[in-house]
């Protein structure tokens, strides 16, 4: 195995998307992403089994897209790797029991690696960017997790710090959109009616922010409350038979939202000393919350990186980067004998790694 | 070589010679924990026919029915296999394979009377029988081998509640035979006798039966007022 420079294939399985990455080394070869999010548009959000059964029609084609896009033959890979979790079970396995198969068939060593960690290791893959510095904080958004890290070193390293007890906040931009009238995916809809409104107009609750919960949940996140008083307002309105204004109501909540991440994760620099946070996940799309992010995060002299942002929703090629890494420094292969851990902690970087 | 693969009730690998002599069977019999055992499964089956992965030529895959989530991790690596070798995927019904097992048990062991029967084609209708979760069972009706050596399905697999299926194999003449195993080196003799018959015997996608599951949200709910 080339160690120095490992091409390694990465498949990606855990939500709505089938990603299939090819990287050399730091270097992107393929970013190959089939989603299903079309489908599970009628029913507001993503359901697992229609995730599931989109993968596997996906897999086959997407892995042949990505050799085909990176002029790479399955011989010449170093190493497969495959999510092992967290994520929605059922999807996890389809990738995982792809990814076995493809290993034994190629002889090829298998990595089965963590989701979240993945996320990070997509800011390897930015070309153009400086090296990634330890330590950083991350702060990882999507419809699936919110979570805020601590990441003294990719392969052996990465501690959480808090996550959301409830509702990810793509899914609240998600029920908050249906609230509203606004269709699936609700984060580009909220955000795109909340251009012509005032995010001041409303003051909704910052979840987890009072100095009573500080004590408990300081990193921890919360948005279901949020949804609620937005719910609660807007019917306010509706039985007063006044019209409700759409454009600060979706501008507010999305301000809600963006102060309660970027306070939380400032205040992770400040408390631990760390002037660098990494944005990750495919909420990072949203402008306000990256120009928020960056604005405040200058006011308090911390470096804010963020990755492509085509590396930033789910995709296969952050967990080659990150199989690449753990090669690059030395780590033997995982087993065979690993399943799909649907909350797998963020601890475990690698897992069912060989003695 | 024709490398077995399916996971619609256990987890099942095999690999055959392409004239049908089995080199290797292994199985889980775990209902769950497809993803787990899989790839151990794969590796052990070649292990104990003495094959490398660069000699399977063909790949067998279980199609269902079975509970999808398990069903999917066979049908997923059946495909992947493949790919890494360049060789084509065999799609089977996985109820084939049970039939295809029965038959030759039964041919076996047949006394000459119902061998006589069996020229005169008025070999016993049976159905295979699997659970297929939510108080259902799946089943497809069989009548003999054809002319290729292949399970003749009367009927195409099918889902069923639990407490209809006696009067509905009752009325179709049929024989209960329930399976809670699928034997992949059957499957893999199913796709071996197809492919010299040059015929195509399953489907190209899993065999579900059933929509899933998921309801259409209606307008928001109310919550407080
Ligand atoms: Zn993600």
């Amino acid at each position: 195995m080339n160690r120095a420079e490992p091409l390694v294939l990465g498949i990606e399985t855990s939500c709505d998307e089938t990603g299939i990455g090819i990287v050399r080394g730091r270097t992107l070869l393929s970013n190959t992403i089939a989603s299903s999010m079309d489908e599970h548009a009628r029913y507001g959000g993503v359901v697992p089994e229609v995730a599931a059964r989109a993968h596997l029609e996906a897999l086959q084609p997407s892995i042949e897209a990505a050799l085909a896009e990176s002029g790479v033959g399955l011989a010449d890979l170093d190493a497969v790797a495959v999510t092992s979790g967290p994520g929605l079970a059922g999807a996890l396995m389809v990738g995982v029991g792809a990814a076995k198969a493809l290993s034994v068939s190629l002889e090829k060593p298998l990595y089965a690696v963590n989701h979240l960690v993945g996320h990070i290791a997509a800011d390897i893959l930015d070309a153009d960017a400086t090296p990634l510095e330890y330590p950083t904080v991350a702060l990882l958004v999507s419809g699936g997790h919110t979570s805020l890290l601590l990441v003294r070193d990719l392969t052996t390293d990465v501690e959480l710090l808090g996550e959301t007890m409830d509702d990810a906040a793509g899914e609240a931009f998600d029920k908050v959109a249906r609230l509203l009238g606004l269709p699936y995916p609700g984060g580009p809809e909220v955000d795109r009616a909340a251009a012509a409104g005032d995010p001041k107009a409303i003051a909704f609750p910052r979840g987890l922010s009072r100095a009573s919960d500080m004590a408990r949940h300081r990193y921890d996140f919360s948005f279901s409350g949020l949804k609620t008083a937005v719910a609660r307002w807007v019917e306010q309105r509706q039985a007063a038979g006044e019209p409700v204004p759409v454009a600060d109501v979706a501008a507010s909540f999305r301000e809600a939202v963006v102060d309660v991440l970027v306070t939380k994760a400032l205040a992770a620099c400040r408390d631990h000393g760390v002037p660098r946070l990494l944005l990750g996940g495919g909420v990072i799309a949203n402008r306000r919350l990256r120009d928020v992010a960056l604005e405040r995060a200058e006011a308090e002299g911390v470096t804010v990186r963020i990755p492509p942002l085509s590396l930033c929703t789910d995709n296969g090629a952050m967990i080659a980067a990150l199989t690449s890494e753990l090669i690059m420094s030395g780590r033997p292969p995982s087993t065979l004998e690993f399943g799909a851990d649907s909350t797998l902690p963020v601890t475990e970087i690698q897992v069912a790694e060989s003695a | 070589m024709i490398l077995g693969i399916d996971t619609s009730l256990g987890s099942a690998v095999a690999v055959v010679e392409p004239d049908g002599v089995i080199r290797s069977q292994v199985e889980s019999a775990d209902p769950r924990g497809h993803a787990e055992v899989i790839g151990t499964l794969i590796e052990r089956a070649l292990a104990e026919a003495s094959v490398s992965p660069s000699e399977i030529t063909q790949v067998a895959a279980g199609m269902g029915p079975g509970p999808f989530t398990g069903l999917r991790v066979g049908i997923a690596a059946a495909r992947t296999f493949a790919l890494g070798r360049g060789v084509p995927v065999v799609p089977v019904v996985s109820h084939d394979a049970v039939a295809l097992e029965l038959l030759l048990h039964t041919a076996l062991t047949a006394d000459w009377g119902y061998a006589a029967g069996y020229e005169n084609d008025t070999e016993e209708t049976f159905a295979v029988v699997t659970d297929a979760r939510r108080r259902e069972f799946a089943y497809t009706l069989y009548r003999g081998l054809d002319d290729d050596g292949l399970p003749v399905r009367a009927t195409e697999p099918a889902l069923t509640p639990r407490d209809d299926l006696d009067a509905l194999l009752a009325h179709a003449g049929a024989d209960r035979r329930d399976a809670d195993r699928i034997p992949a080196a059957m499957l893999a003799l199913a796709a071996a006798r197809a492919l010299g018959a040059g015929r195509r015997i399953g489907p190209a996608d899993a065999l579900y039966l059933r929509s899933p599951d998921v309801t259409l949200p209606h307008a928001p709910k109310r919550v407080y007022l």
